[in-house]
Formats: structure tokens, sequence, C-alpha cells
């Protein structure tokens, strides 16, 4: 299970959270703030894993993250979660980014929070895997806003 | 502002969208707090408004703000409006904020479900989409309840894209609704073959995580993985299998000799390297469950360390991290295969980054030897120093000592470098371990009693330099290692060489600076280095030196008087006096040393850490039983109305209690006074110490202020580097002689004085440097192993463990929308006789039953957590009369034939899987098959039924086989017990329970006994009593509706004796009916629970009852009534309790019980069956069964124990009986003799 998913610049700035279990509002924010500065003080060169945040979950629980220019993507995951698939489903999802946004940067992710979750939708549900071809998470995103496009215009 | 005005669309466009709020937000860098506040007001205003575009603008705003940490739930109502728009793109934004900040706390929550079951059956697929996605993030246990029948309808849409969402949102339903999980099953295990890949994929994922909790409850759908596992090529689905197969291994070692070949072709064979490291991990987990009984594996633990040695070799830090992972799964079983790697495991130690570190210090903990334990500690001491944060230090420190004190010290040749080390430690600065070095010293000196001397010296210069740790910088975590060091000194105080110098840092006043904690032992040991001092100086005839100990005493104590802390000050007035009066007595030259090392006088033995918790319970006490009877708690019993037999004593009582408070008291105190004063060993307070509390204030202590800021070394302190000079010199001066020696004899005994010397052969070689003596810890007489893993209570998955494999019931059915969920049949059927009415009658009392069933299998699952092996033959006496209840409904509920069918195809596919490795599995799975849906199975709790489970597949038995095996050996450890007064105990191979591996299923049985009926209604109950109280039963009666018309008003009166009355509520008089609370439409039936208090139970009673009823129809109504006799049966007050047979044997040894007997001619049934038949019916537990005899027990709601030794030869049955209640076990034999007459 995914527990939550973090995306936050270099300073710490959420640019986008996603619990899988409910925290109040504050927790959520604290638990940014920690994962934040653990992941901050480490190395590009480290490896990509890190156990120890206090606030969520526990032993069973790790962070398993990549840092892409000023973004850092944060998943915690517990241990039924394979850690390279993770990194993988990572990369999957930064990649449907950058096919959606075309040349995904990071005020594409502060202008369109909403846009990003939808496509996050798409790869993750609940805290599970949802699907993991980015093909097909383009495609059922694309349609999405087609809709919405057709719906617009027929005001 | 005048466009404010202006209503209307056009206005919109003037509203901040998302983007504004953003761009705005990031202007506004300065006052962001303000100009949010002024945005949440603007998005307050758009909210009011109708237009349900302006509404989701201001929704979708709010989701961005939520991010950043502002609680919108205020808008929750919002929310929902925006949710149930027409319009994809609203409902979209609705649901995408529902789902950031909805939980189960949000109360519109509820007013969501019609709109969530409108979507999901949306034509349009995108809608349902969302709004299973939204539904994923906010489900409530209401939520799953009412809507999970739609989302398994939608399991089976035609759209993939639904199908994918249905099936992964299953596994959220299950969680808040346990109950779903056995209807939904198996359509969830259809989807496992699915056509579209992503739909399998979610179907595995679910099937992983539910497998993950409770591995064994999917057992059987191995083979159906091993088949997706052997054809599948999607590499997403191939690692959540194989991480299962990691899950089920353990339970079923057969499963995974059968892996190995597909896994390690597989890490041959795939370039991705996820799934050669799952594989890998999987490899190893078979391994390990296969550790004991397969040589021949030793191939493929090469493979998976030389696999791993590749990925930790690896440049890429995270195949470094992932492989030091899995080597230190390896390393527990197999840990010569790891320890050759020891080379690369170093190497990482020095890796800049410090996950990797600590992996690399995990392993390291597991390849210590005796050999090169001080290597490895100096490395990491080397390690220490260097490393710059805390945590990291921290870390260093706890596995430094984890990593010595492993298995008992086993490791440790030479204590004093041990000592050593842990003094160094304490030079760091900040660490929060102080209490670790701290209890570790303690352990040390207290267990190893040839290092005390050595221990106590260095301890003594630690105290000396006291100042040097507390400095005023961060003392937080190390001064701990002070309380050790003083504890230390005081106790072993005979091997100080100066002891006067050592009382003399102890009371120096910068002490008081310390925390309160160690100030106290800092004083206690005072008094005890006083006495030592003291008793040094004996003899001397000036026996001055002893008098300036006395004065340095009452100079330096006022100091702790005054000490905020009570324990301190309380232990400092105490030996302040003490020593007070020894000066007296030394002034009068008086020997006094004897007396005041008295004081301290024996060795504190260790004691194990667990010993409290291991003492077993006397025989005969029930922790549970009351001491005294309880007050009358609730103020209804206080007011019951003319209890004739329990009079107002407890008020009595309770009265004369507050008297006696202040006048005795008060006497008391006078006598005793006088006792005091009378009594020469009373000190008491003098005046004088009184004054001495007041003089020296606080302000006149000088403090003196050491700063030492640098880290220092203890001055006199030998480093542990040392040791490891002398230590290689030893062992090579060692070797010399032995060689010499071996010359002359070939072996002496070496390392006798280590108690556990498991070390391997080539370390056996080294012996300690001391003659050390690990004593070892002391547990209580008779204390019983036990492996208590405490898991959380509170885990949601608990509630999913529910065994699958069993056909589906009529009561496993999701709830679908009705009006009445209780219909259990058409008033058509009503009048086909008499036998419909009755099996419908049967089950919806058993549907209670089982609910309840369930809540007791899951707390007995969490004690059987807790429980030591020896109690879990209790477990399974327990378990007789529940399973007797489930068979009868497993029998009754006839299984679909889809989930039949699918069962045996499952349970074939075992038997191909598994057949090649034994032979004897594949007739034990085709017993399995034909099992499917035999009434004795009871595959919920196999480990409770095991021995006498008819089914019980060979293969699950082989893996409990050692279990069994303990079992049996403390089996026949009792029956020798048994034998003294159990004469005839034939064979030696008895089964604990009245069920063998044998023969027929039991016939149903039911415990409800009719009570009344007409063509109106009818009535069964049944009888319970708890331990809990003694002077209650509850009666539970099922009315059943038979007519076509409708029944209200129904009142249930029964006219009381003196011995049993039916329970009122408060203001109700003795002759008042009590008021049904429920409504019977046509055919539907219902339980209700009346209470009954009992004052004497060893004869049966009949209490005469009515039920007045409203029968309406739609052309009348009319008001009916229907007679009832209640038979309290002697029976109904027996509960069934299990029993050991020790202890049994101890009951009817003690002869306190009365005998009876009574013999049954013409029992036709198997002998299995009457034992099943008297636990059901009778409440009783089989205690022990020996061929055809078997003792049974049963304890009354009073106390009164009851036991049978029953007997059978050809078709006679004869129960001898003991009760220390005569009439009692007369009226319960003949009750039983009644229920076997019946058949």
């Amino acid at each position: 299970m995914i527990k939550a998913i973090l995306i936050f610049n270099n300073h710490g700035k959420p640019r986008l959270i996603r619990f899988y279990q409910y925290f109040a509002e504050d927790m959520q924010q604290q638990i940014i703030r920690e994962t934040f500065h653990l992941v901050s003080k480490r190395d590009d060169n480290v490896c990509n894993f890190l156990e120890g945040g206090s606030l969520i979950g526990g032993s069973d629980y790790k962070l398993i993250y990549r840092h892409y220019a000023t973004l850092y993507f944060v998943f915690c995951v517990d241990s039924s979660e394979s850690e390279l698939g993770i990194l993988d489903l990572i990369q999957v999802f930064v990649e449907t980014l950058d096919k959606c946004f075309e040349n995904v940067c990071e005020l594409d992710l502060i202008f369109h929070m909403d846009k990003v979750h939808y496509i996050l939708q798409e790869v993750v549900m609940g805290g599970m895997v949802l699907e993991t071809n980015m093909n097909e998470i383009v495609a059922q995103v694309e349609l999405q806003n087609r809709m919405e496009k057709s719906e617009a215009s027929d005001q | 502002m005048a466009l404010k005005i202006v209503k209307g669309s056009i206005d919109r466009m003037f509203d901040k969208n998302l983007q504004d709020l953003v761009r705005g937000i990031r202007n506004h860098k300065e006052d962001e707090a303000k100009y949010i506040s002024t945005c949440i007001d603007e998005i307050k205003q758009e909210l009011k408004q109708d237009n349900i575009a302006v509404k989701a603008n201001a929704v979708c705003k709010l989701t961005y703000l939520q991010m950043l940490g502002y609680d919108v739930s205020w808008a929750a109502f919002n929310i929902v409006e925006v949710m149930s728009s027409s319009k994809f793109t609203y409902k979209r934004i609705g649901y995408l904020a529902a789902s950031q900040c909805f939980h189960e706390g949000t109360d519109v929550i509820m007013l969501t479900t019609n709109q969530i079951r409108k979507d999901l059956s949306s034509p349009n697929q995108y809608d349902t989409g969302v709004a299973l996605t939204g539904l994923s993030c906010f489900v409530t246990p209401d939520l799953a309840r009412d809507l999970a029948n739609d989302i398994m309808t939608l399991m089976s849409h035609t759209k993939p894209y639904i199908r994918k969402k249905a099936v992964l949102i299953m596994y959220k339903v299950f969680l808040k609704y346990p109950e779903s999980l056995r209807p939904a099953f198996p359509r969830l295990k259809e989807k496992l073959e699915d056509p579209d890949p992503g739909v399998q994929s979610a179907a595995v994922n679910v099937i992983c995580e539910l497998a993950r909790r409770n591995p064994k409850n999917y057992l059987s759908l191995a083979p159906l993985f091993f088949k997706l596992m052997t054809s599948s090529t999607n590499n997403w689905v191939l690692i959540k299998i194989i991480k299962l197969f990691g899950a089920l291994t353990p339970l079923e070692p057969r499963l995974g000799k059968k892996l190995i070949e597909p896994l390690t072709n597989l890490i041959h064979s795939t370039s991705a390297m996820s799934l050669l490291y799952e594989c890998v991990n999987t490899v190893i987990a078979v391994l390990i469950s296969l550790s004991s009984g397969m040589p021949n594996h030793s191939a493929s633990i090469q493979l998976c360390v030389q696999k791993l040695r590749i990925l930790i070799e690896d440049s890429d830090q995270n195949l470094k991290y992932l492989g030091l992972l899995a080597m230190s799964k390896i390393l527990k079983t197999h840990p010569k295969s790891v320890q050759s790697h020891k080379d690369l495991i170093l190497q990482c130690l020095d890796d800049k980054d410090e996950s990797i570190r600590l992996r690399a210090l995990d392993l390291l903990y597991g390849m210590v030897s005796k050999k090169n334990l001080m290597e490895i500690v100096k490395k990491l001491m080397l390690h220490v120093d260097k490393a710059e944060g805390t945590t990291y230090r921290d870390e260093l420190l706890t596995k430094i000592i984890d990593i010595c004190s492993q298995s008992n010290f086993q490791y440790i040749t030479n204590f004093e470098w041990y000592i050593s080390i842990l003094v160094e430690l304490t030079r760091l600065e900040g660490t929060r371990h102080g209490h670790l070095i701290a209890s570790q010293m303690l352990d040390v000196a207290i267990r190893v009693k040839a290092i005390r001397g050595f221990a106590v010296a260095q301890m003594a210069t630690l105290l000396d330099n006291a100042h040097l740790l507390t400095g005023n910088t961060q003392r937080n975590g190390i001064c701990e290692v002070l309380y050790a060091a003083a504890w230390i000194c005081g106790e072993f105080s005979e091997h100080l060489e100066d002891p006067m110098q050592t009382l003399e840092a102890m009371l120096r006043p910068k002490v008081a600076t310390l925390p309160g904690h160690i100030q106290a032992v800092y004083v206690q040991n005072a008094a005890k280095l006083f006495a030592t001092v003291l008793r040094k100086h004996d003899g001397e005839t000036e026996s001055q030196a002893a008098q300036e100990t006395s004065q340095l005493l009452i100079d330096r104590l006022p100091l702790f008087v005054q000490s905020a802390n009570l324990e301190v000050q309380e232990r400092a007035s105490c030996i302040l006096q003490l020593v007070k009066y020894i000066q007296k007595l030394q002034q009068k030259n008086v020997e006094v040393a004897e007396e005041v090392t008295a004081l301290f006088a024996g060795e504190l033995n260790p004691v194990a850490p667990k010993a409290q918790k291991k003492v077993p319970i006397p025989e005969g006490l029930d922790l549970d039983a009351w001491i005294n009877e309880p007050p009358s708690g609730s103020e209804s019993e206080d007011e019951k109305p003319k209890a004739v037999f329990a009079k107002e004593e407890p008020k009595h009582s309770r009265s004369r209690h507050t008297e006696v408070d202040e006048k005795e008291l008060a006497r008391r105190r006078e006598v005793r006074k006088q006792e005091q004063a009378s009594n020469p060993f009373y000190i008491k307070a003098s005046p004088s110490s009184q004054k001495v509390y007041d003089a020296p204030g606080v302000e006149h202590i000088p403090v003196v202020q050491i700063d030492l800021s640098v880290p220092l070394k203890v001055p006199g302190m030998p480093m542990s580097d040392q040791y490891l000079k002398l230590e290689e010199e030893r062992r090579q001066k060692e070797k010399a002689e032995r060689k010499k020696k071996e010359k002359k004899k070939k072996r002496e005994k070496r390392g006798k004085e280590r108690k556990a010397d498991s070390g391997p052969e080539s370390e056996e070689d080294i012996t300690p440097a001391h003659q050390v003596d690990i004593v070892t810890e002391e547990m209580p007489e008779n204390a019983l192993p036990s492996d208590d893993d405490d898991k959380d209570p509170n885990d949601p998955h608990k509630a999913l463990d529910i065994d699958l494999d069993k056909p589906l019931a009529d009561s496993d059915k999701l709830p679908v929308r009705t009006h009445r969920p209780e219909v259990l049949k058409s008033p058509a059927e009503d009048r086909d006789g008499e036998s419909v009415p009755q099996e419908t009658k049967k089950k919806s009392g058993k549907e209670k039953k089982k609910d309840k069933e369930k809540d007791r299998k899951r707390s007995k699952e969490e004690k059987k957590k807790k429980k030591k092996p020896k109690e879990v033959e209790e477990e399974l006496l327990e378990s007789q009369p529940e399973e007797a209840v489930q068979s009868e409904e497993t029998k009754e509920a006839a299984a679909p034939p889809t989930s039949t069918s699918a069962e045996q195809e499952v349970c074939v596919l075992m038997c191909v899987c598994l057949q090649e490795v034994t032979a004897p599995s594949s007739s034990a799975a085709a017993v399995d098959t034909s099992s499917a849906a035999a009434p004795e199975s009871e595959p919920d709790e196999p480990k409770d039924t095991e021995p006498e489970d008819t089914k019980s597949s060979k293969h699950k038995k082989k893996k409990q086989k050692k279990e069994k095996e303990e079992k049996e050996k403390k089996k026949k450890k009792r029956h020798h017990h048994h034998h003294q007064h159990h004469g005839d105990a034939g064979g030696e191979d008895s089964v604990q329970n009245g069920t063998v591996e044998e023969e027929e299923p039991l016939p149903p049985m039911s415990n409800y006994s009719l009570l009344a009926e007409n063509s109106y209604i009818k009535m069964v109950y049944d009888i319970q009593g708890n331990h809990q109280d003694e002077s209650k039963v509850v009666v539970s009666v099922i009315f059943e509706n038979k007519s076509d018309s409708f029944l209200k008003a129904m009142e249930f009166n029964v006219l009381d004796s003196l011995n049993s009355k039916l329970q009122r509520p408060e203001g109700a008089g003795a002759h008042d009916s009590l008021t049904v609370p429920f409504q019977l439409p046509p055919g539907v039936s219902n339980e209700a629970r009346f209470v009954f208090s009992v004052q004497s139970i060893v004869m049966p009673q009949k209490l005469k009852g009515t039920l007045t009823f409203i029968v309406k129809s739609d052309e009348s109504s009319t008001h009916e009534k229907l007679d009832f006799k209640l038979h309290f049966t002697c029976t109904s007050y027996l509960i069934t309790t299990p029993c050991y047979s020790d202890a049994y044997a101890k009951l009817l040894e003690s002869g306190d019980l009365k005998g009876s007997s009574l013999r049954l001619e013409g029992i036709n049934m198997p002998f299995h069956h009457l034992l099943a038949r008297i636990c059901f019916h009778h409440h009783f537990s089989v205690v022990e069964r020996i061929d055809s005899c078997a003792s049974m027990y049963s304890r009354s709601i009073q106390g009164h124990h009851v036991c049978l030794l029953v007997k059978t030869s050809d078709q006679t049955v004869s129960i001898d009986a003991k009760c220390d209640e005569p009439s009692l076990l007369g009226n319960v034999l003949d009750e039983i003799k009644q229920t076997f007459s019946k058949c």
C-alpha cells in the first residue's frame, strides 16, 4: 500500500499532497516538513530509500523518492510494495506528466495542481497501483479532458 | 465595485480562478496569510451563489488551500453540492476536493450515499470512475456497507477501466466492512483470470494485500497464483505474486520447494532488477522456511548470496541498499554464507550514504564471532568518533552495545575490555542513550562476578570525574551512566580501594544538579559506602576515621534533605537520622559496624525481565472472582424493591465504614504513638534534627561550575585499544602454549566457564581472559515458556481474517437495498407446513449466534497470540461446542454450486502442483476436495481443530508436525497424572477432544427449544449463563411471525417465583410485562433477550408466562395471547469451561466432590457424537479422551464443579459423575438421560 504521495520543491513548498490515510491538515503539514527535512539533506548520489519517518506509519514504512531538478517526488509505502517497482512508478508518473504538459516544469504543477491530481488518480487509486502503462494513462486522461472541453463548449 | 453588483454569467469572468489564486499568493510573499484570508472570504461569498460553476471554481481553490494546510472542512457541504453536479467537469472537482478533505468524522458523508450510488451506475464510465476514485479515499463503514453490492456489480462491468477500479476499491470496502469479503471473494477470484491485464493486475494487487495480513486463508489460491506466475509477463503482476509467495511459504514448505525452480529460472532470465530482487527475496523466504530440513539447497543460497553481492557491488546506491537489506534476511538462517562477505560489508560502513551504513551495521550484528568481535567494535568506535550527525552516532552506539551483548554476551571474551568500551562511550556528547550504557554496566557488573573488582574501580573513577559528564551543555542523556556507577560502587563496595574517596565524590554539592532519580541512588548508595567504611575501620580502637565519615555524611546529607524530589528527600532524611544515631553510638565507643552492614546484607540476584509475567497462576486462584462481594454498584440495584434473599447488608457495611473512619483512626493513632514510644527500635523524631532541615538554604550552597567543553579522556581510564593489543598477544601466547600442551594432552577441558558455548569449532579455541561466571537470570519456579508476540489488537486487518474456502452460507450476503432485510421467506411459503418455518427459525437464531461467534473468535484469536503453548489445548476444548454449531450450519447452508466447483478446481490444482513432491499428498488433497462441504470441517481455525479435524489434509499436518510433537510430549506427561485416578486409561495415543480423526459427520444440533406456538407466532428459546454474574441467566427468545399479518405491541411477561425473577426495568412493578423491542412483519423472525435473576441453581424450574400481542391485518386487528412455560434446566446454569487435565486431577483428588452415576442402555451412536452431544447440549468440555473413555468438565454459574467420566462399551454408556452439589448433579444427570432418551 502507498500511504502518501508528496511532491514538494527544493524549499519544501508542497506542490501536491495526496494522503491515502486521514491526517488532519496540521499533521499533514508536519509530515511534509519532516519528510522534506529528511530528504533534502541527502546528496543526490545516495540511495533513494529512507527509513525512519516517525510521523507516518512506523518501521514497516519507507520513503521512496526521486529528485527531479527542483522537485522531490516522495512516496511513502509499506513493505508490500517493491522498492524498485515504486521507483519505476515514480518515473512512469513523471513521464506521464511530461507527456500531458509537454515538457513539464515546476510551474505546470504550481498552476495546475488539479490536473496533476487527475493524472495521479489514473496511476494510483486509494493507495494501490492502478495502472503502470503510460500510454493507457495518457489515453484515459486525454479522454476525460476531451469530455471537459465538450462540456465547456456546450455552454 | 459596481460590477460586483451585477449578477449573471458575465460576472464569473471576474472571479479568481485557481491560476489567479496561485499567482496572487506568489505575488503576496510578504503577507501571504493575510492575502489568503481575503481569498477565503471571497470563496465564502462565491459558495453562497447559486451558480454551480462559481461554486466549483471556489471548491477547486479550496482544494489548493487545503494543500497549503488550511482546514477547509467547513465547506464540506458545498463540496457535496459540487459532487452532485450533473457535469463531469464539476463533479470531478467536487470528488477531488472530497477525497482530499473528507474522512470518517465528516458528517456530511452520509448525505453522499445516494449520489455516489447514482454516479456508480451512471452510463458515463468517467462519472463512475471519478466516483470510485473519490470513494476509495473517503469510504466509511456505512458507505462500504451500503455500496458494497453496487461496487461488486461493477466488478463485472463491460469496460475494463471500470472493472479494474472496482476491483481495487473492494480492498477498501473489505477493510471497512469485513462482512463483505466472503460474498465478494468468488468474484474477486474470477478477476485473477480477467482478459484485461489491468484488471488482472488489480485483482492480484488486492488479493496480495489481503493475503499479506492473513496468509493462511489464501493458501488454497497458491496453484492459481503459481499458474499466473509461470504465464504472466507483466513485471508488476509478477512482483506482487512473488511477494505473495514470500508470505505463503512459511505456512506451506512444500510450496516453497516447488517454487525454487521457477524462481531460479526467473533470476537467471530476467533483466528487470526489481523482479530479480523480489525473486531473490522470495527464494530467501523459501530457504528460511526450509532451513532445517533441506540440506541440498546450498546451491540456491549460493546463487542468492552471489546475486546479492553483485547488487552490493553495483555503483547504483539503490541496489547496494537493497542488496544489504536482503543479505540481512539470509543472515538469520545461513550466517556462514554471509560471513564470507565480511570484507564487502565492512567496506559499506565507509559509504557516504547513511542508509547504506545503517544497513551494513545491521548485518554486522550477525557476523561477529569471538574472534572478530574486538576488531569489529574497534572499527565501529572509530566511526563513532568520525560520525557527524547525532542520529547516526546514536545508532552506532546502540549497535555496538547490541553486538556485544547479543545472546548473553556470547562473543565477549574479555569483560574488562567491554567495560572500558562502555566507559569510552560515555564520552559521547549529546547521546540519548545514557540509560542503555547504564543498563549494560549494571548488567555486566551484576552478572559477571569476576569483573566486579574492575568494574567498581572504573565506576569509582567515573564518579570522581562526574563533573565531566554533566558539563552544563548537553547533560540530557549521558548522566544516566552515573546512576549505574553510583549503584555499582555502592552495591559492590567491598571491592573499592578507597571507599572514603568515592563516598566523598558522591556527596559533592554538584550532585544536587543531577536528575532526581540519580540523586536518590546516590543517597542510598552513600549509605552503603558508609557501611563499608565503618566495617573497614571496625576493630580499630581509634575510630577516628569512622567518626569522620559519619560527620561527612551529617554535613552533606542536609543538602539532599532539601531536594525537591520526594524520593531523594525521603531517603536522605531517613539516612541522615540513622547516621546521627550511629554517631551517638560511636561517641560512646559502641561497635556499630556490624549492625550497619547488616542493613545492606545479602546479595541481589539478577531477575529476568519477564520473570514477573511468568509466575504461574496458582491453582484455584481465580483472578476474575470477587474477593469481597462487590458493593451494589448501580442505583437500580440499590433500589430494587423488596429483595427477599439479598438483604440490605451491603448498605450496612458501607455506612459502618464511614463511622470507623473518624473515631477509630484517632484512637488507632493514639495507640500507635504509645506503641512507638515504648518500642526501642523505633527512631523518634528529635527536635534537633528539625533545625537542621531549616539551617542552610539553597543559596548558601556554593555551586562550583566546572565547564569543560572539550570532550575528554577521563584520566586513569584504560583505553579499550590497549585491550585489543593485549588480547592479541594473549591469544598468540595461548596458541603457543596450547601447542605445547597438545603434545602432551590432546585436549583439556576448556571454555567450561561459559554456559552457552555454541560458537563454531574454531572459536572454542579462544578462551576468555577472565574466569567469567555469567550468572543467569532468575526465573520463578515452574515458569512457563512463552513467546508472546503482542500484535496490535486494533489492527483493522484482523477483521479480515475470514475463511474464504468455506462455501457461502445464506447469511453471507451483501446488504441489498430493501426495506425489510430480515424477511427470510415470502408469506406465500408460509402455509407450506411445519418444517419450513422451523428451518428459518433456526437459521435466524443461528445468524445471531454466528455473529456472536465471530466476535468470540476474533477475541479469541487475539488471546491466542498471547497464549502459551500449553494453553493451546485449552483452546481445543473451548472450540468444541462451537464446532458443533458450525457443523450444523455448514450442512444446512446449501453451498452455491459455483463456489463449490471453484473450490474443487482449486483443490485439484493444488493437488497437481504439489503432487510430485510427496506421494501421499495427492490422496490428502483428494480428501480435501471431498471435505470441502463436509460438516465437520472448520477451516476457519485450522490450529484449533487440527488434531480432530477429519480432513486435515496432510500437508497441513506436516507443517504442524513439530508443534504436534511437542504437544504430544506434554500430553504424555499429563497422562501420568491422569492414570492415577483413571485406572483403565488404555492407549497412549489419545486424542484431546470428543472427535477423533474419524468417521461420520455429526448430526445437526440446536440449542433452541420450543417455548410455545400458535397459528400466529412461534417462540423458541435458549438459556445462557455467564461467569461474571453468578445470579443471572439470559434467556434468548426467537419470535417468529407465522401469519400473514403484522404482529406488534408484543409484551412478554413471566410470573416470578421466589427463586427466579425476570429483571424488569427500573420503576416497573413486579408483575409488569416487558415490551418486546420490535415488531414482526409477516414471515419475519427476530430475537429478544431477557435477563433473569436466580438464587438457587441446584433444581430445575419452570416459570409460567404469557406473551400478548396485536395481530394487525388489512381489515382488522385483534389482541392475542400465548401462554408458555419457561423451563430452566440445571444444564442451563452450566457454562462450558475448559479445564487442564492436571487441574482436573487435583479437583478429583481433593475429595470435596460427591459422586453419582448413570447408565444409559442402547445408545447407538459413535462415541464422539455422544461426547459432542453432551458438550453441546449440556455445556461440558472434554478434558481428555482415551479410546472409549472420556473425562469431561463443566462449571455452574455459581462455581460448582461438575466432572464426568464417560465410558462406553457396546451400546451401554456409563457416566460416573462428581460434583460438589449432589442435587445439582442429580438433576444434570437426569437431563443428560433425557437428552439421550430422545434420540
